[in-house]
């Protein structure tokens, strides 16, 4: 598994040290740049944990203007109908690593060159070396490497005291009665519900290749269709937890981080089958160049080895550069050492699965399709 | 008329023209001083209204992607005709070939597989495997061949002089066609000139094919490609994914050709156009004639129990004194100028499980904890929610015509004899039938087209077809099916209208005095 060594890195190199906000210095100024730019992001803790990183940095030190708009759940649907305009309403996408594949294939990002336009390591080290297996493809820029996982409820009378320790809890309504928080996409929840029928991590894909397979993962969520609040939007499951709406929900750990650490609900994690991907930013095809010179500028300033440091110290995703690993330290208000949070830290890491990229480019649309009417019946 | 006024000669106005063409033009005047009065709203209602569902409506139909995308294929196909069993001619691939490597390199493929995909699953996939290896084909011995025979060949300058001569372009119509693809890819996506960049194994390719079938050009040097070694690009598609040595693949493709379609009405009722015809769409498949169900059967809900709350408060407002029928109208309205989201979001909080509604229910012992209702997330959540929505349209229309009711007659009809039923039934009910007609209508069709409450509560059992065109539009963007769903929806709006001003008269409908 190429990712294990990036993986591994993150987990082992985190040490106490105090992230700190260093300016760069050596940043040049952006000639023929747009006075303010709009970021799709995710929302939630994620987009708070970016602006606290990058974009209030980012625009104290320039002076322009960053909009966030939290749609990324949509990213390509919001990108083709910005192609099919002519214009895109906005500067810089977050988008999940295979979202950015589907818009390489069609056209929708720019490709960018990682070592002419990214800062170099703080190490020395060429971005293309610092980045590593992160750079999943031509378009894609990557700031972190997240996992989806499953929170739930602590003090749940009806369990008697049960715990869930395993992913498959969620189709056990017996054991565990109550709702259940659900993505409104077929990504991870049909690996999961495959899981969960006997079928084996290596063959995941090839079952959901095969005639029938990703019927048969629908069958196995119809048997708990009717316990499931589906959500769109990462915030979404913490306030559903919160609320006791839901009594085990998925979403991303920096997510249920941010409720268990931050908000003190009475809420813990499951690692079990935690889902890793990688998250990171792709330019939409067809900006001006004022805005084009402005998105280059802003990436080359946020995905610099200190940036990515400082997100980690909001929200417990692990930097996507193996130079900023030895910088992520204390969060930075609880003042918690960041390493036991890290979806990579080993102790989290038992059962795992990594998202297949290329597979989910191919096969979104159409599964997606399948997902949906399956959802409407 | 007087006597001394001949009747046979026109009555003449006081400048001395005729009195009916002075009229008229009086009249004229008026008319087109009327016309620039409501010009505005004409023309905003052309360009905001009918032009939109015009658009809408061509798009439902609308089908040229894949003629402008695999053009070659399209025109290679045109003889060809599909039995199932038998796959297409080498030409077509070799078409096909062409039309892929520039739509491939243009970033157009992926685009047509997601458009075949809605006919065929499995599309979306194929083409964009394909996509990724298209490039690594092996077709560059053509290519070598011809460089080997003839060292022009493999120079770009020339084949620029060549291409430019309309007798050659006339003699090999497949390579011109490649050519000009090419050339303009070249220009388009890489910014530079054709005539330095080495060409692409496509033109080569086409340019056996010409030869192969006895072309000769006037002023490109004759090549025997008699003794050329040849690829099979049947085979080369073939090992990228079994699905091109699949007659149905091809069928499919054939089938949606053309530049109009019925595929996405075909859609919109659960069908599709199969190898042997329309057919019925595999069970699991089937929605969109549910979702249209429970539009309806939802929206009459909505709107009988919009009537079964809003008749007696408007019934109030209309008969109380003033002072309190100021304060009930006020209640009305307070809501009406709320944002929808608050109110949706409010009914979110009040009906969710750990939500005020069910934890009085508990409170009081109606319902145990551990079975609390599930008020939401449902066709429940979204009834009450949208009633909640959509009450001020029916009572306001209802108050309207029942304060234009005299109660004089309720009073006459009880000195008669009648009992107060009778009295409501027979006098009062009949006379307030046209407010009842103004709110169902208002009501009905507000909640026809409803989408943002049924998103936000609704869950999956509560969602209307309104939602399904909002995915298509924003998520899955298959706008031909979201423009088919809509103009089917506008057609069950128009022949309700026309039914009720059938049964009840759209005369009797009013929405004031």
């Amino acid at each position: 598994m190429k990712l294990r060594h990036l993986f591994g890195a993150t987990a082992l190199v985190m040490s106490p040290l105090a992230a700190t906000t260093v300016f760069a210095a050596d940043l040049p100024a952006c000639e023929n740049c747009s006075d303010s730019m709009t970021i799709m992001s995710w929302g939630g803790a994620y987009q708070a944990s970016q602006i606290a990183a990058y974009s209030d940095p980012y625009a104290a030190l320039t002076g322009i203007t960053v909009v966030y708009d939290e749609s990324s759940n949509e990213s390509i649907a919001k990108m083709r109908a910005g192609a099919e305009a002519g214009n895109s309403a906005y500067d810089l996408i977050d988008a999940e690593g295979p979202d950015s594949q589907r818009a390489c294939d069609e056209g929708l990002a720019i490709e960018i060159d990682a070592d002419a336009s990214l800062a170099a390591g703080d190490d020395g080290s060429t971005p293309t070396e610092d980045f590593g297996p992160s750079l999943i493809n031509e378009c894609f820029i990557p700031q972190i490497v997240f996992s989806t996982t499953f929170g739930y409820r602590n003090d749940v009378a009806e369990w008697n005291g049960a715990t869930p320790d395993s992913l498959c809890a969620i189709f056990d309504t017996e054991t565990f009665p109550g709702k259940r928080a659900l993505e409104k996409r077929p990504k991870k929840n049909l690996e999961w519900a495959l899981i969960c029928d006997g079928v084996a991590k290596e063959d995941l894909y090839t079952v959901l290749s095969s005639d029938g397979g990703v019927e048969r993962a629908l069958a196995k969520l119809d048997t708990i269709k009717g316990d499931v609040v589906w959500w769109s939007a990462g915030a979404e499951t913490p306030q559903l937890l919160a609320d006791a709406e839901v009594v085990i929900g998925s979403t991303y750990n920096g997510r249920l981080f941010s409720v268990i650490e931050e908000q003190k609900q009475p809420v813990s994690m499951l690692w079990d089958w935690q889902v890793f991907d990688f998250d990171g930013w792709v330019v939409p095809a067809g900006l001006d160049e004022k805005r084009l010179n402005r998105t280059m500028h802003f990436l080359k300033f946020a995905t610099d080895t200190q940036r990515l440091a400082d997100q980690a110290a909001y929200i417990s995703y692990g930097p996507a550069r193996a130079s900023s690993q030895p910088l992520v330290g204390d969060h930075a208000t609880l003042g918690i050492d960041m390493g036991q949070h890290m979806p990579t830290n080993p102790a989290n890491q038992t059962n795992y699965l990594v998202n297949n990229i290329e597979w989910w480019a191919d096969n979104n649309d159409e599964v997606d399709i399948k997902f949906q009417n399956w959802l409407a019946q | 008329m007087t006597d001394d006024q001949d009747a046979s000669k026109p009555v003449l106005a006081a400048d001395g023209t005729p009195l009916k063409q002075s009229l008229n033009r009086a009249l004229r005047r008026q008319k087109l001083r009327a016309l620039a009065l409501i010009a505005p709203l004409l023309l905003f209602i052309l360009v905001s209204f009918v032009a939109p569902i015009g658009d809408m409506l061509f798009r439902s139909v609308e089908n040229s992607i894949v003629m402008e995308t695999i053009p070659r294929t399209v025109r290679a196909m045109r003889n060809w005709e599909p039995d199932g069993e038998t796959l297409p001619p080498d030409e077509i691939y070799a078409a096909f070939y062409t039309d892929f490597v520039l739509a491939e390199e243009n970033k157009l493929h992926t685009r047509l597989g997601s458009r075949l995909n809605y006919e065929a699953s499995g599309m979306s996939s194929l083409f964009r495997s394909t996509g990724r290896s298209i490039s690594k084909f092996d077709t560059t011995i053509y290519g070598t061949q011809f460089t080997e025979a003839d060292a022009a060949y493999g120079d770009p300058a020339m084949w620029a002089t060549w291409m430019a001569e309309k007798d050659n372009r006339k003699a090999l119509p497949l390579t011109a066609s490649a050519y000009e693809g090419w050339a303009e890819m070249i220009e388009d996506v890489k910014d530079a000139d054709p005539a330095t960049k080495k060409l692409s194994p496509i033109v080569y390719t086409a340019l056996y094919n010409d030869f192969a079938s006895g072309a000769v050009a006037p002023s490109m040097p004759a090549v025997d490609v008699s003794g050329f070694e040849t690829v099979s690009l049947r085979e080369q598609f073939g090992a990228v994914k079994a699905d091109w040595l699949d007659p149905t693949t091809w069928t499919v493709i054939k089938t949606f050709a053309g530049p109009l379609t019925d595929g996405y009405f075909l859609n919109a009722v659960d069908m599709l156009r199969g190898p042997d015809g329309i057919e019925a769409r595999p069970e699991s498949q089937r929605i969109y004639l549910r979702l249209l169900w429970r539009t309806i059967v939802l929206s009459v809900t909505i709107t009988a129990t919009c009537i079964m709350l809003g008749y007696p408060v408007a019934w109030l407002m209309a008969n109380l004194p003033n002072r309190s029928a100021n304060v009930l109208m006020i209640l009305v309205l307070l809501p009406f100028w709320t944002s929808l989201l608050v109110r949706t979001s409010a009914w979110k909080v009040l009906l969710q499980e750990q939500g005020v509604i069910n934890d009085l229910l508990v409170w009081i012992g109606l319902v145990g904890d551990l079975d609390r209702l599930q008020l939401i997330q449902n066709a429940t959540g979204t009834t009450i929610a949208m009633t909640h929505i959509l009450l001020p349209f029916m009572v306001l229309p209802l108050y309207s015509v029942m304060k234009t009711i005299p109660p004089s007659y309720l009073r006459a009809a009880k000195s008669l004899g009648a009992n107060d039923w009778t009295a409501f039934w027979r006098v009062y009910f009949p006379q307030s039938l046209p407010g009842i007609g103004a709110g169902s209508i208002l009501v009905f069709i507000l909640s026809i087209g409803y989408y943002i409450t049924p998103e936000l509560v609704g869950g999956t059992k509560g969602v209307f077809i309104s939602n399904r065109i909002a995915y298509h539009i924003s998520s899955s963007l298959n706008w031909g099916l979201a423009a088919a769903l809509g103009s089917i929806l506008l057609v069950i709006v128009l022949i309700l209208y026309w039914v009720y001003d059938r049964l009840v008269g759209i005369d009797n409908v009013k929405l004031g005095g």
